[in-house]
């Protein structure tokens, strides 16, 4: 099970609101890279997994990724709250506030839902490992997209932050590879 | 609402509790790794001790009794959110 924890992983500061960031940011909570498909990713592929080590880095990075959904979800709501109306026209966020207004919604920058088809499980622990590889290089790609895309320090200061994490989760799903990759060579030789 | 005092004590939490987070997954590929364990077993007992301090204060940190009651009152729906806080 899960226990809420009442606090950030990070505190989660913006200048001002900036409502076309929002729409673009709203990308890393619901979109192909974002941090839903993350954390449903990975605790969803633990229950095929051979080793202890492998269930426990998946539990703990998946965990791990549901507290990134909360920090983006904080950033996105705190770029669009107190934002005029006329503020979300001009950004073109009107398509979500449309259907939304300034509610969180598991979209991509472009406004399209999410779907489950952004995550694979194919039962196979070498290559799921490797899917979740993939998916930790292409979520810190689109950080980078972001950064670029904004000039206030605070949310950049954040974007970084999450670029750093899936570095590091990149770094712990490659030892975990080598670990079931050792696991199988030796459940192949007896 | 200007949360000064109350964000910078979580700030304190916020850091050791991601030491604890960074040693725990490191831990996991390398749990032979004597030093990551007495570094985490460390910040463990630091992170409680801010934990503690900070929920007498402020009321609970964690939900489904985890965290004391320290209030006469049920303070889990009155302080505020992880979002509302202006740090
Ligand atoms: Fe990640």
């Amino acid at each position: 099970m899960w226990v809420y924890e009442k606090k950030l992983q990070i505190p989660v500061r913006v200048s001002a609101p900036d409502p076309r960031m929002a729409k673009y940011v709203i990308s890393q909570y619901g979109g192909p890279e974002g941090e839903l498909s993350a954390a449903l990713r990975y605790l969803n592929m633990r229950y095929t997994m051979p080793t202890g080590k492998a269930k426990g880095v998946l539990t703990d990075i998946g965990t791990e990724e549901l507290a990134h959904m909360e920090v983006v979800a904080t950033l996105v709501y705190k770029l669009i709250d107190g934002a005029p109306i006329e503020a979300i026209k001009a950004a073109d966020l009107g398509t979500h506030y449309a259907d939304h207004d300034r509610s969180l919604y598991w979209v991509n920058a472009a406004g399209v839902p999410w779907v489950a088809a952004y995550v694979s499980a194919t039962g196979d622990p070498i290559a799921d490992l490797h899917e979740n590889m993939a998916a930790e290089q292409k979520a810190r790609a689109v950080y980078e997209n972001l950064i670029h895309l904004t000039d206030d320090p605070l949310v950049k200061d954040v974007l970084r932050f999450l670029r750093e994490r899936e570095i590091v989760h990149f770094q712990r799903f490659g030892e975990t590879l080598m670990d079931v990759e050792e696991y199988c060579r030796q459940k192949k030789v007896f | 609402m200007d949360n000064g005092k109350q964000a910078q004590l979580l700030l304190q939490i916020q850091q050791l509790s991601f030491m604890a987070t960074e040693l725990n997954l490191y831990l996991d590929t390398h749990p032979q790794d004597q030093r990551a364990l007495a570094m985490f077993n460390q910040t463990h007992q630091e992170l409680m001790r801010h934990v503690r301090n900070y929920e007498q204060l402020y009321g609970p940190l964690l939900g489904y009794g985890y965290s004391p009651a320290a209030q006469n009152y049920w303070k889990w729906v009155d302080s505020p959110w992880p979002w509302e806080i202006n740090y």
